[in-house]
């Protein structure tokens, strides 16, 4: 059996129950494992308890079970600075930020890889369902999660060769239900954890309550789009295209089909409403995007290619055509067939196959000529 | 990996007589110190040799001023909250310091919502009060001033004789929190005049939660716990006689000479650390003073552009217990009050400083090995 006891692997532990098995196996292949929680949102209840107390207790039960040193870091002053006021600021514009995408870009393959380096870390690893590959002369690609349910490449896109060239990734290749019942055999205290949701700064509080602490909310009209006023909105930051509830409207309109989002005018501060999940306003032939990010150099592909696409997190790919600028700052997106509900703000993901070629952020969707109002 | 601990200003390890000690009163006397029973005689027997080895380490005046506690933060919420309640009526004004304890600072942040008026006693770079503002801040209805002996987090010591005189000529009765320094330092509460005073066992290689009171005789506070009878109506609840034995025992072990031994190492500690990571090139601060006045066992250092947060994972890594204040619920360090009140808010000190704090068996050879760490991690 290789010694990997004089390999230091740092592993970003959540407090879940994939990062602990990550822990775990990383410890029983002999690597010298350390645990470190990130603390990147500093929220203290009115109680006095903070959110991530929880989670701490529970990094702490995990690796003294495992049998590893763990640490807390705090992250709050660069998720602030480069996670938070970028989610803000989106919202502002109107658009539907990703903030996941950039708190892998930005705190934990940036931050805290600066941190795990700073205590000799070889490798880093992530309880991401996502893999990696080398190729000879070193170039790293980005595979998709063996588990299809998990897959989380979406959220590792905007990744850069550098980024990604001393991660492991132990669950990478695994089913969750495997990665639960290793958990389970091993003991882990968070074995039957519930998975988290939604993101992590907001938990599961009120979405629009907690915007609404940050962002003055600024009441509008909801309109057809020939005009006609429907009600009233919250603020069009507190919805996205192709939503449906909490608009509040009941059937009234030319149908009984529930109202859906189709639209923005942020000159106007009207909220576009239209009727029917499969309203013609929601759907898309094509986007751009800017923002751009490739995982491993795209040169093979040129400038033009086929391949698919994800649009939002968990959604089946589509068959897309891309159309580069020179620079690669710029892409134009062709959809093989309509698409609905595409929102700006969110990552375009691009695919080979199972390879994460890298995305960029939406700006417009099309349909044929004509410029969906989205934002 | 070898261990070197460095954070005695923490806790201490217990001293194995201490440990036979408690192992032999364990065995020996379970029973309840209040029974009336043969049990409750012996075990009566080694509450009242403990308490009399222990007034006399801070020279009380009768064995009734000890009052036996959970330790410290016990000590300090009965001896603030307990007196506030029971002088009330006479005034609402208390005076402590910038650079308490959680265990006195959040007992008044307490008082703060129950209508008392707190006043917090500003402290210089080299966190000492100024006697001039503790004259000014005395009113006639300020009934109790909380001034610690020592600083857990800088050593900084405070002129207790002195605030002892000022204060005694006031209606206030005067606290100190000595838990860092009561086995170090020569404590005289009638010398000092000092009305109360806090302590614990585990900073002495005494067992945790284990402490005491000292509550002068004439004084009676409110008791915050209720219950049955013990400590003379001051504390309720069954003594916990195999740790208080284990203290009397840790306080016995320290004795004069010993403790002058301890300073005196732990000073060369201090210097050896300073100048040998100088020596070395690492730019390097004391926080506060190097200085013989201080307490000896403290010494907080600023590695100036060096996170504090990653200066303690690379040392811990490397088999070097130290500290820097103290953590949030979620492991991560809070910012530490002391140094933000001798520094301001905005000083780098604040988040690029370590403490290292000696205990009795620490060596010179431990103090070589931090310095060599801390140069490898620094210069890497």
């Amino acid at each position: 059996m290789v010694d990997n006891s004089h390999t230091r692997v740092v592993v970003g532990m959540s407090g879940g129950v994939d990062s602990s098995v990550c822990a775990y196996l990383l410890k029983q292949q002999g690597y010298d494992v350390v645990g470190v929680f990130m603390k990147n949102w500093d929220d203290t209840s009115d109680s006095g308890v903070c959110t991530a107390t929880e989670d701490y207790q529970d990094v702490a039960k995990v690796a003294s079970e495992i049998g590893i040193p763990y640490y807390s870091v705090n992250f709050e002053k660069e998720y602030w600075d480069r996670v938070f006021t970028y989610f803000l600021d989106e919202y502002k514009n109107g658009r539907t930020p990703n903030p996941d995408v950039m708190c892998n870009k930005e705190v934990k393959f940036k931050a805290f890889l600066d941190y795990a380096l700073e205590i000799d870390a070889d490798y880093v690893a992530m309880g991401h369902y996502a893999q990696v590959s080398k190729d000879e002369d070193g170039t790293i690609h980005l595979l998709r999660g063996a588990d299809d349910n998990k897959d989380q490449t979406y959220f590792l896109s905007q990744l850069s060769q550098k980024q990604l060239e001393k991660v492991m990734f132990p669950i990478g290749g695994m089913q969750k239900s495997e990665v639960r019942r290793i958990a389970a055999k091993a003991g882990l205290a968070t074995a039957k954890k519930k998975d988290s949701t939604g993101i992590c700064f907001i938990g599961e509080r009120n979405f629009r309550q907690f915007l609404s602490e940050f962002l003055p909310a600024q009441p509008g009209k909801m309109v057809t789009i020939d005009g006609v006023v429907k009600g009233d909105h919250y603020g069009l930051m507190n919805y996205t295209i192709g939503q449906r509830r909490g608009l509040g409207i009941g059937g009234d309109g030319q149908s009984n089909d529930p109202w859906f989002v189709i639209g923005k005018n942020l000159e106007k501060n009207e909220l576009l409403v239209g009727q029917g999940y499969e309203n013609e306003h929601l759907y898309a032939t094509s986007l751009d995007a800017t923002k751009l990010n490739f995982i491993a150099p795209i040169d093979e592909y040129g400038t033009d290619f086929h391949c698919t696409a994800k649009f939002r997190y968990r959604q089946k790919d589509e068959g897309v055509t891309i159309h580069l600028n020179d620079d690669l700052t710029k892409v134009i997106v062709d959809f093989d067939r309509p698409v609905r509900a595409i929102t700006p703000g969110q990552e375009v993901v691009f695919y080979d196959g199972e390879e994460c070629l890298g995305s960029g952020t939406i700006d417009h969707a099309y349909q044929k000529e004509h410029t969906l109002q989205y934002v | 990996m070898k261990h070197i601990y460095l954070d005695n200003a923490g806790t201490t390890p217990m001293a194995p007589a201490v440990i036979q000690k408690m192992t032999d009163t364990m065995t020996a006397t379970f029973g309840n110190a209040s029974a009336t029973n043969y049990y409750g005689r012996q075990a009566r027997f080694v509450l009242d040799n403990s308490r009399h080895v222990i007034a006399q380490s801070v020279n009380a005046q009768n064995d009734n001023e000890i009052i036996f506690t959970s330790g410290g933060t016990e000590s300090d919420n009965t001896a603030i909250v307990g007196t506030a309640l029971a002088r009330k009526d006479l005034g609402k004004h208390v005076i402590t310091t910038s650079i308490e304890h959680e265990a006195v600072l959040k007992p008044m942040h307490f008082l703060e919502t129950q209508g008392f008026e707190v006043t917090y006693l500003p402290v210089d770079q080299n966190g000492e009060i100024s006697l001039e503002d503790l004259k000014c801040s005395l009113r006639d209805d300020t009934i109790l001033v909380s001034i610690m002996t020592g600083n857990n987090e800088v050593g900084a010591k405070m002129p207790i004789h002195e605030i002892g005189a000022i204060v005694a000529d006031s209606n206030a009765w005067f606290h100190t929190d000595a838990v860092q320094a009561y086995g170090l330092l020569d404590i005289d509460v009638k010398r000092d005049n000092i009305d109360l005073l806090s302590t614990s066992a585990h900073k002495l290689n005494g067992p945790k939660m284990c402490g005491f009171l000292y509550c002068r005789a004439d004084h009676n506070y409110e008791s915050i716990l209720k219950g049955g009878d013990q400590e003379l109506k001051r504390r309720a609840g069954t003594e916990n006689i195999p740790a208080i034995a284990g203290f009397a025992e840790a306080v016995k072990l320290n004795s004069s000479e010993v403790k002058f031994g301890h300073c005196r190492n732990y000073y060369e500690f201090k210097h050896q650390l300073v100048d040998g990571l100088k020596n070395n090139g690492i730019d390097v601060e004391v926080n506060g003073k190097l200085d013989e006045g201080e307490l000896p066992h403290v010494i907080n250092l600023w590695f100036k552009h060096r996170p504090s947060d990653v200066l303690l994972t690379n040392l811990d890594l490397k088999g070097i217990s130290a500290s820097a204040g103290s953590a949030c619920t979620a492991g991560s360090l809070e910012p530490s009050h002391v140094l933000t009140a001798m520094y301001g808010k905005g000083s780098p000190r604040i988040s690029e400083s370590l403490r290292f704090s000696f205990g009795a068996f620490n060596t010179a050879a431990d103090i070589e090995a931090v310095i060599t760490a801390l140069t490898a991690i620094i210069k890497k």
